[in-house]
Order: C-alpha cells, then sequence, then structure tokens
C-alpha cells in the first residue's frame, strides 16, 4: 500500500515535470513565433503607403518627402556581408585548416580558448577599434576622404565572423574520417596534397555550413557597422564610398521615428527582410547539413 | 516518502521562482506608481518623455520641483522628440519634449505649445580648416550638396564632407527650417545618431563640416561664424544669429495641477536665469518677440 502511493507520487511527479518541460519549450516557440508576428504585421503594414516596388527597388530614401526606396540599404548589407565574407573565408578556413591537421596539440591547446574569446569582445568595441584605429589608417594609406565605408566595415565584419568560420570548419575536418586521410598519404600524395584534394573536400559540407552561418552573423551586425560604415542612405559604389546597410539605418532613425507611421512602419519592414534573409540562411544550412549525411 | 516530499515541495518551489521571475517583468511599474502620497498642496505624478537634447535641462528642473513639492512625483525619459509627441499624443505622458514644431501628422491631436527655452545651433569644421566664416548662401550651397571643395568658399583645396543628424533627427528639422527653407540636404554625407557622434567624427575627419547643438561644441573642433556674427547668446537674443529652434513641451489640452506647475517651474525666471544659461541655453523670456 505504501509503495503503491510512492509509486502513484513519482507518477505524479513525472508528470509535472514534463509539463514544465512542454510550458518552457512552448513559451520559446511563443515568443519567436509573436516576434516573427509583430515585425511582419508593423512591416507589412507599410504597403499600404508604399508600394512594394517603390520599397524594394528604389534607392531615394527621403521618408519626409514620401520617398521609401530602401534598395540601397539592402544592397549596403549584402555588399558588405559578401566583402566580409570574401576577406574573412580563406582566414578562416586556413586557420581552421591548421588548427586541425598542422598546428601540434599544444598551441592547438592556446589556440582553441583565444578564437573563442574573439566572441566574448562586445561589437561596440569592435566599432570603437574600427573607427578610431582602422578609419585612420584607411583615410592614410588609400588617400580617401572620409574613411567610413564598406571596406573598413568588411574587415572588422571579418574579423567579428571568424570564431564562427573557424570552430564549424575545424569541427567538420575533425570529422573527416581518418582512413581517407591515411589512404591518400598511402597513394603517395603530400600532406598538402592530401588536405585540399582530400580532407578539405570531404568537408565542403561543414565549411559551407559554417560560411552560411557567418554570413547571418555579418548581416544581422548593427553595432559595430553602425560605427563604421558613414550611414549615407547612397548606393554602395566602391570599396570607400560611406553607405547604409538595413541595421544601421533602423537603428539611426529608429529613436525619432513616430511608432505606425508609414516611417516607423518601413523600418519594421527592414527589420523584417533581414529576419526573412536569416530563415532563409538557416533553410540553407538544414540542407546542406542534411546533405552531408545522406 | 518524506525524501519524495521534499522533493516535490522543492519541484514547486522551482516552478514558482521561475515563474515568478518570467512574469516579475509586468506590472511591477503599476505598483510603484500607484502609491500615494499624504496630500500637502499639490500632488500627482508628471510624466514627460521625448527630446534628448532638453533632459540635461529637465532633470535639475525635476530635482528642484519635487524638493519644493513633496507629493508630485516627476518622470522624465528620453526617447527622441517624435516619440514625445507621439507618446502626449496617445495620452501616454503628459508631457511630450520636442526640438521641433508640430510635424502635419499631430496637428488634430489638440497638443498646446509650450516654449521652454531656445535650443542654439552651430555649425563646425575640422581644426585642419581654414575658413572661418561662412554666408549663409555658402552654408547653404555646403548642405544642399552644391559646394563640395573648401576652395569654392575661400580656403584650400580639399573636399567637403559633411557629417550630420538622421532624417528622424529634431536638430536636422530644425536646420532644414532656419537654414535651408525648404531645399533638401543632400544624401551625400555621413550620418551619425547623437550631437557628440557628430561632434567626434567632424574631429577627426579632415575637411568635415556638420552641426551640433551649441552646448555640445568644444576645443576639438572649430566653431564657424555666420555672415561675419560669431555665435553667442547674447547675438542672438539681439536677433543677429539666426540658427536656433525651440525646446517644446507639449501637453494634451491645455495643462492642469502638477503638470501645470512643472511647466510654470520650467519658464519661472528662478529657473531659467539659474540654469537655463549654465547648460548652455537661452531662456525664452530674454528673446525678443
Amino acid at each position: 500500500m505504501e509503495k503503491d502511493f510512492i509509486h502513484q507520487r513519482k507518477i505524479i511527479y513525472d508528470r509535472y515535470v514534463r509539463y514544465l518541460f512542454i510550458a518552457c519549450a512552448a513559451l520559446m516557440t511563443i515568443i519567436i513565433f509573436s516576434i516573427i508576428f509583430f515585425v511582419g504585421k508593423q512591416g507589412l503594414m507599410t504597403f499600404t503607403d508604399v508600394s512594394p516596388i517603390e520599397f524594394f527597388f528604389t534607392d531615394k530614401w527621403n521618408p519626409l518627402a514620401h520617398k521609401y526606396g530602401a534598395l540601397s540599404f539592402i544592397a549596403g548589407s549584402v555588399v558588405v556581408t559578401i566583402t566580409a565574407i570574401i576577406i574573412g573565408t580563406p582566414l578562416g578556413l586556413l586557420g581552421a585548416v591548421f588548427m586541425s591537421k598542422i598546428a601540434p596539440k599544444r598551441l592547438r591547446n592556446i589556440m582553441r580558448p583565444a578564437v573563442d574569446l574573439y566572441v566574448a569582445i562586445p561589437s561596440v568595441v569592435y566599432g570603437y577599434i574600427g573607427l578610431t584605429v582602422l578609419v585612420p589608417i584607411i583615410r592614410s594609406v588609400f588617400y580617401v576622404n572620409m574613411g567610413y565605408g564598406v571596406l573598413v566595415t568588411s574587415i572588422i565584419l571579418a574579423v567579428m565572423i571568424l570564431p564562427t568560420i573557424i570552430s564549424i570548419s575545424e569541427d567538420a575536418l575533425n570529422g573527416v574520417p581518418k582512413p581517407l586521410e591515411e589512404a591518400s598519404l598511402a597513394l603517395g600524395a603530400t600532406y598538402w596534397q592530401t588536405i585540399y584534394k582530400v580532407i578539405v573536400p570531404s568537408a565542403a559540407p561543414g565549411i559551407l555550413t559554417a560560411i552560411v552561418l557567418a554570413m547571418a552573423r555579418a548581416i544581422g551586425e548593427t553595432m559595430a557597422v553602425q560605427m563604421v560604415i558613414g550611414n549615407t542612405p547612397l548606393m554602395p559604389k566602391g570599396l570607400f564610398t560611406p553607405t547604409s546597410t538595413l541595421t544601421s539605418n533602423i537603428v539611426i532613425e529608429m529613436g525619432n521615428t513616430p511608432f505606425g507611421s508609414a516611417w516607423g512602419n518601413s523600418l519594421f519592414l527592414m527589420a523584417l527582410v533581414l529576419l526573412i534573409i536569416s530563415l532563409l540562411m538557416i533553410l540553407a544550412i538544414r540542407r546542406i547539413g542534411s546533405r552531408r549525411y545522406s | 516518502m518524506l525524501f519524495s516530499g521534499k522533493k516535490k515541495l522543492l519541484a514547486v518551489l522551482g516552478t514558482m521562482v521561475v515563474s515568478t521571475m518570467l512574469f516579475a517583468g509586468c506590472g511591477g511599474n503599476d505598483k510603484a506608481a500607484s502609491t500615494d502620497k499624504a496630500a500637502t498642496d499639490l500632488k500627482g505624478k508628471v510624466s514627460a518623455s521625448g527630446s534628448t537634447a532638453l533632459l540635461p535641462l529637465l532633470k535639475p528642473a525635476q530635482e528642484a520641483f519635487e524638493k519644493e513639492h513633496k507629493d508630485v512625483t516627476v518622470n522624465i525619459a528620453g526617447g527622441g522628440s517624435f516619440t514625445g509627441m507621439n507618446q502626449v499624443g496617445e495620452g501616454a505622458v503628459d508631457i511630450g519634449n520636442s526640438d521641433v514644431f508640430l510635424p502635419n501628422e499631430y496637428k488634430d491631436k489638440g497638443l498646446v505649445d509650450h516654449k521652454v527655452v531656445v535650443e542654439p545651433f552651430v555649425f563646425i569644421t575640422n581644426k585642419d580648416n581654414k575658413v572661418s566664416n561662412l554666408s549663409t548662401e555658402q552654408i547653404v550651397g555646403i548642405l544642399t550638396g552644391k559646394i563640395t571643395n573648401w576652395k569654392e568658399v575661400g580656403g584650400e583645396d580639399k573636399a567637403i564632407t559633411l557629417i550630420h543628424r538622421a532624417k528622424s533627427s529634431g536638430s536636422r528639422a530644425t536646420i532644414a527650417d532656419v537654414v535651408l527653407k525648404g531645399q533638401q540636404f543632400t544624401d551625400n554625407a555621413s550620418i551619425q545618431d547623437s550631437n557628440g557622434a557628430v561632434l567626434k567624427g567632424v574631429a577627426t575627419t579632415p575637411g568635415a563640416i556638420g552641426y551640433v547643438d551649441a552646448p555640445y561644441a568644444d576645443k576639438s573642433v572649430k566653431v564657424l561664424d555666420m555672415d561675419g556674427v560669431k555665435y553667442s547668446a547674447q547675438a542672438i537674443i539681439d536677433g543677429k544669429y539666426h540658427v536656433y529652434g525651440y525646446g517644446h513641451m507639449y501637453t494634451k489640452g491645455e495643462p492642469k495641477g502638477a503638470v501645470k506647475a512643472f511647466i510654470d517651474y520650467v519658464m519661472s525666471d528662478a529657473f531659467q536665469n539659474e540654469y537655463v544659461e549654465k547648460l548652455g541655453f537661452i531662456p525664452v523670456s530674454k528673446m525678443k518677440k
């Protein structure tokens, strides 16, 4: 009887704990969906005042004169992200190869936490260093007037995405089965040939995942970008022209923009565009990830 | 038996703690705000939000006012001019602080304007710049992008970089109003999100020009004369220097009770003479109508 009772209690206890977990999971889901719903609802309300064609395909941004062309911000975000990937990927990938295959174990044990440290640096610090160190350097090296712009932003973003690229690529490289490597060496390939003909291609899905994740991080970065990009609402025309990104324009204008106005809504629409881009990237990662094991 | 009972108690407690933490964020403010104090003369709450440029002025006003009227609580938040006008329009706050006159969208909300202070602006340039005086016409040329090199206004051969505020900024709206008078700013400019950031940008970028609220201009930049007039409070009072806006406090309808008392206090000679000039603003009372 007594034993039965204890057993009963345990079952009840078990059930309640399960409810707790379900509640937590539900809460998480509710939060993310309400964010998407809120941003989406507020953002899509823009289209009651502005045509989608104007928003996505013109670059004249002057809400005070009812011009809501956001193309320059979208282009700015894309250009800066791609340039950052072009700078950051080779660096990160080579670093990952070094750490995974070449570095002696002791060095590796120092480098891993060092790479993790990158993540611990707040983005405002990256921005501040960019503003006070990198901008003057670019100004004097390239003889440009302002120094703000695509190049300095991309360099900073490239540094910020390095840890993502390095740690995920390194995991992918470590995951390549040892026999592949050994077979390649046994066939007479040099170590270098083995790395770039066997190991890196086998790890390609993981490396691709790293790059896409890094892109997601780069396109969403706000603070550091805002400090060095110049925030000029014009199309990016070169590496040294100041421009704007979706994130930098949101942060610059949100403070003084009436909520619920076409202007405020269009900022939410920019947030929605970012959200959709990130969502697509995550879907892409899932596809790449599933291909790896099929 | 005893053990499992304890465990259950722990689980229940844990759940309670977690849920309290989750919901603690909501509703806390109401409880604090609704505790009324005993009445003497005036009592109640005054809430204000809006312009960050007015914050340094209103903070001392709040402290002094609360000392005089012990039963009045004054809350002043930032958020920007449009936030202030928005919130007072919706009735979320008693006072909306703004650096700009009401835009058309707000005209039908029954807001009453109280001009409490004059906010002067100065044009600043990087220290390397040799030009120390610009005419209004030249400044308009620079701001609209027609003049792009310092040599066109009597300086050396160096490109002009305009660094200024975002389209949603009250400062920018004031400059557009009093200097550009309806013409459009060039888009070819670097945009910063605060007075401090503009100051830093101008101080570090060769050939840069920008504008800030006068109290912000410091030794790191060069303050330009306009039409041969050097900026000073007196020059504005005498009507010789024209680049200024008003700090507004908007209320929905005519203010009553504690709200009225607070605005009256801000506009009183005692407060205006003691604080306003010290903070780099100019008392409204001194302006010649």
